[in-house]
């Protein structure tokens, strides 16, 4: 059994049977009135002490009542006063003349003729014996008990008041008897200090339990954003599969984030309402990799017919907030030397779409790129990469649709199964480079494995997000309680 | 990607077989198209842009019957001689060319006139580019008198009643008030002369690739046979939009009439639907596939997608417009086979992974960072230029911003984060204080050197806010992440207009400032409807990374 300090002194107090009131008790153990009762609670709850509930009354001798007990009562006074001889009403001194003669007319201690008065002999004999008010007042001041009907009597006479009230008397049980015996009478403390830590004063202490149960102040960790931490998981997955990391710029030349992929210069992509396009400066576009890139768009490399039309270069040069990451694949092709291969490279990367925000829709948004550079990979491995890939996020089922982008050839598009909501969720696209994107980039036709999946579908589903928006507010509140990512 | 509505009856009907909507639902998504409803009456699917020959119910069914071993191979179309011819003369260089056609015995109705029309519209809008790459007309032609001529005539030359119209009115007028005029005007606008086509009795027959006459160039129930024409900029691009018409055409019961199509120089009989032949490398396939295929093999796969195979050599059809290399006639048998019939490999081919110097450098900063206490925050890296400086109360500058941005309030790139952080700190002032936030990110500045005049460099901002922020504080909490991340820099008093005078200063590495700090301005933080103090630091991390 766990006493708390007060529950323990008090018990320690009752250890000798005796019955005590909440008054008495408060008194000598030096602690609020409303601190006993609740420590008085605990040990009638757990059978150490019991606690009677009384109806008894509060009394208070009144100043009257005090005088009377210093120096008698007023009656006593007046028969004093008339001891020798009467005297007329107007000549006594002792004080309320009026409501005293009442009094000792009643008990029959004086009388009244012509004006005069005249103590009784009853009234002298009075003066050898005690009042009975004086004893009533003596019982109250001792604190015992008095009876009602006297109390009344001083009431009436204003030498006392009372009023009802319930008191509480409290005693220990044999158990409590025998527990306070064995309790140790140790000092409590809350709180440990350094010092009694080097002095040893721990060893003469009780350090106070806690109640665990207690609601505690909150604290906040400090913690990465919930989509860093996503792109993170993302990102150990492809390094534990053996990919190497590109970055590059948000801003791009079209040459790269649309020509170089293929994508044709009258492609709806390249129109004004899909993509950013940026108010810069444009620069000739001089990489050593126009020539190239031009023929495969006018005419097409090896046996491709290409797009057949006039291939612009100063198109090639307006700037954009890349729409893909797949832009850092088609740089890196355009890096990779011979000896280099095979390869396989990933990134991770905001993208932006030029899209009226609401519940559903962001203009950024996170992509994953990867690339696999090998004289050997087929679509098969395509298919195997992001099968491994998206079973590492925790997602059993991926299927493969056909699909169509400009610089893939096969194309595909990817759903994983959400055995939560029960259903398919569509992530995005991986495919092979055509050779009309590899050959003037490797310099060879080389299978070029690639996919650029989104993963905010994931990180929504994840914290049950229904508004996109909601990926960027940045509540306070929200980013503090949330849990970590916990997938990979 | 245009989304096309066709009737159900009529593609079950062309696919020749009953098919429940359970397989009819995989089908359709295991060739390559979206589906987006199937109900009783209607199938609503998206069509990739490669397949144009699949807006039409006839052309859908042709595929998808073909590709459920239904209707199988490469379908063959009879073209008859019509011994009348097109003359091709006096074009504008900027709309040169034009292919021409007839079909005879059309049973049109309703349904067929609505879907005719939604391939001509989805045609023009998609693969010949919203009409920028050319246009296709239909006309009755018991209402026209053969031969027919495709030339330019001024434009105060040229008036009839266009499609739909009212009365005769002239060219100008009809590109400023029909609605077709008022869409694709702008294609024929700056011409001098516009590209008309007329009928052997010199009548008008339309205007391409704007709009027909009303008069002569109007289909209705009553048609049987048709007059139809492809004109624009592409030869080729031309060809394949004809075709895909004509097949639909003749799926529908008509037959087709070819035309001598001339050019003065050069004369051609047109249509041609002889299949394009294109050399199978089947060591490639098979190499890019992973799979082992037979000759009967490959000839099975591609009859599902109603390609001819002989001698060793894929006969294409005269409609499918995205064979543009061997590449995708691997892709073909590739959708033959079954994206869901492939067995995923992962190949033993070692590789060493490794993380970019970014990357590292983001983490371990991060982790400095999140080990103050500091809650990490992600904003967008377009924002509203009134957050970057007026509200900062820095000078306005010139910022790099999208030119056409859907969002009024996000038309700006970020040039620094802490204006970010500020705008966090503005939205959660009922959450509990101290707020102690961190973002790392890039901001874009302008550099002539660089490729796009741009640069994008890692910043890393930290504000601090509450009752007890101060400069003494955000000191402390940047000496010690510098110190951490081996970064040795100077901070040297100056002033800066978002900061209390006395109470900011620059961190200098080298003589450079790459950043700076400072007790928030309390100007500026009633700008934020901030009440708290705010201390700030922000720098740049792009020097650390290679």
């Amino acid at each position: 059994m766990n006493l708390q300090a007060h529950e323990a002194k008090l018990l320690k107090k009752l250890e000798d049977g005796v019955e005590r009131t909440v008054t008495e008790l408060s008194d000598e153990l030096v602690m609020d009135q409303a601190a006993v009762v609740r420590a008085s609670l605990t040990l009638n709850k757990e059978g150490l002490a019991e606690t009677k509930e009384i109806e008894g009354f509060v009394t208070n001798i009144t100043a009257e009542g005090r005088n009377a007990l210093d120096s008698g009562l007023p009656e006593t006074h007046l028969v004093n006063e008339l001891l020798d001889k009467g005297k007329a009403i107007k000549d006594i001194t002792t004080k309320n003349v009026g409501v005293v003669l009442g009094v000792a007319k009643n008990k029959g201690y004086v009388t009244v003729s012509g004006g005069m008065l005249e103590a009784t002999e009853k009234g002298k004999e009075s003066l050898g014996k005690k009042e009975k008010e004086l004893c009533i007042l003596e019982d109250i001041k001792n604190n015992k008990t008095v009876d009602r009907k006297d109390l009344d009597v001083l009431k009436s006479r204003k030498l006392a008041e009372y009023s009802f009230r319930i008191v509480r008397k409290i005693k220990a049980t044999k158990k409590g008897i025998d527990f306070a015996k064995k309790t140790d009478t140790k000092q409590e403390v809350s709180k440990l200090t350094p010092t009694m830590i080097k002095s040893g004063k721990w060893r003469d202490v009780v350090l106070r339990k806690y109640n665990v149960n207690a609601p505690v102040a909150k604290v906040y960790p400090g913690k990465r954003h919930f989509v860093a931490q996503a792109i993170e998981s993302v990102r150990k997955i492809w390094l534990e599969m053996g990919f190497k990391e590109m970055t590059g710029p948000m801003i791009q030349t079209s040459f790269w984030n649309f020509d170089a992929l293929f994508v044709p210069q009258d492609h709806p992509a390249r129109e004004m309402q899909d993509t950013f396009f940026l108010d810069l400066t444009a620069k000739k576009i001089n990489n050593g990799f126009v020539n190239s890139i031009k023929k495969a768009h006018e005419k097409g490399t090896d046996n491709s017919l290409g797009w057949q039309y006039k291939w612009s270069e100063e198109m090639a040069r307006k700037s954009v907030l890349r729409t893909h990451t797949t832009v850092l694949s088609a740089r890196t092709l355009s890096q990779i030397k011979k000896g280099e291969l095979p390869a396989k490279y990933f990134a991770i990367g905001r993208c932006f779409r030029n899209e009226s925000l609401d519940w559903k829709h962001l203009f950024e948004f996170n992509q994953v790129e990867g690339i696999v550079v090998d004289e050997n990979a087929n679509f098969r491995h395509l298919l195997g990469y992001l099968k491994e890939f998206f079973g590492k996020l925790g997602f059993e089922r991926a299927r493969f649709r056909p699909a169509y982008f400009p610089y893939t050839e096969m194309s595909l598009e990817i759903e994983v199964y959400d055995n939560r909501r029960k259903g398919w969720i569509e992530l995005g696209g991986a495919g092979i480079f055509r050779p009309e994107v590899v050959v003037p980039l490797l310099g060879k036709d080389v299978p070029v494995l690639a996919w650029g999946p989104g993963f905010d579908r994931i990180i929504m589903d994840y914290y049950k997000i229904r508004d996109i928006r909601d990926l960027y507010k940045n509540d306070v509140k929200q980013l503090r309680d949330m849990k970590q990512w916990m997938l990979g | 990607m245009p989304t096309v509505t066709l009737d159900k009856k009529t593609v079950l009907n062309l696919i020749g077989k009953k098919v429940s909507d359970e397989v009819l639902k995989d089908r359709i998504a295991m060739i390559g198209t979206d589906l987006e409803k199937l109900d009783k009456k209607e199938i609503t699917v998206e069509v990739f842009p490669n397949r144009p020959d699949m807006l039409s119910e006839e052309g859908f069914a042709r595929a998808l019957s073909s590709f459920m071993g239904i209707k199988t191979g490469l379908k063959k179309y009879t073209i008859k001689k019509e011994n009348s011819k097109v003359t091709v003369k006096n074009l504008p260089k900027e709309w040169p060319y034009a292919v021409c056609a007839i079909v005879r015995g059309l049973k049109f109705d309703d349904k067929k006139i609505v879907s005719i029309m939604q391939l001509q519209e989805k045609l023009g809008v998609t693969y010949l580019r919203k009409r920028k790459k050319g246009g296709i007309g239909l006309y009755p032609l018991d209402k026209i008198t053969l031969p027919i001529t495709f030339t330019s005539l001024l434009k105060d030359k040229i008036k009839f009643r266009p499609l739909e119209g009212k009365s005769i009115i002239p060219a100008d007028k009809i590109l400023e008030t029909h609605p077709k005029g008022k869409e694709y005007g702008h294609i024929i606008q700056e011409l001098k002369k516009y590209p008309v086509f007329l009928d052997g009795e010199g009548t008008i027959m339309s205007m391409p690739p704007i709009i027909n006459s009303h008069d002569v160039g109007k289909i209705t129930e009553k048609t049987k046979d048709v007059f139809i024409e492809a004109t624009g900029t592409d030869l080729n691009t031309l060809k394949v939009a004809i075709n895909i018409m004509l097949a639909t055409l003749d799926d529908m019961g008509g037959t087709i009439y070819s035309l001598e199509m001339d050019y003065g120089t050069k004369k051609f009989e047109y249509p041609d639907f002889t299949p394009r032949k294109i050399k199978i490398d089947k060591k490639y396939t098979e190499k890019l596939l992973g799979i082992n295929l037979s000759d009967n093999d490959i000839k099975k796969l591609l009859a599902k997608m109603g390609i001819g195979y002989e001698n060793g050599c894929a006969l294409v059809p005269a409609y499918r417009a995205d064979i543009l290399h061997p590449m995708d006639i691997v892709e073909d048998i590739a959708i033959a086979y079954g994206y869901e019939n492939f067995e995923e490999v992962i190949p033993a081919v070692a590789t060493i992974a490794g993380e970019s110097q970014k990357t590292i450098i983001e983490r371990k900063t991060a982790e400095v960072m999140t080990g103050f206490g500091a809650l990490e925050c992600k904003s967008y890296h377009i924002t509203d230029e009134m957050n970057l400086c007026e509200k900062m109360n820095t000078e306005k500058r010139k910022l790099i911003k999208p030119e056409n941005p859907s969002n009024v309030e996000y038309d700006t790139l970020r040039d620094n984060l802490v204006s970010g952080l500020m705008k966090i700190l503005s939205e959660n002032t009922h959450h509990e204080y101290p707020q102690n936030l961190f973002e790392i990110g890039d901001v874009v500045v302008f550099d002539k050197n660089s490729e796009t005049s741009t640069n994008e460099n890692m910043h890393l901002a930290f504000v601090s806010a509450g009752i007890d922020s101060d400069f003494s504080k955000i000191k402390a909490v940047l000496e010690s992440t510098l110190k951490s991340l081996d970064i040795k820099c100077t901070i040297k008093e100056a002033t800066h207009p978002s900061f209390i005078e006395g109470r900011s200063a620059e961190i200098k590495l080298s003589g450079k400032t790459i950043g700076y700090l400072g007790e928030i301005h309390p100007k500026v933080l009633n700008n934020w409807n901030l009440e708290v103090p705010v201390s700030v630091f922000e720098i740049d991390l792009s020097g650390f990374v290679d």
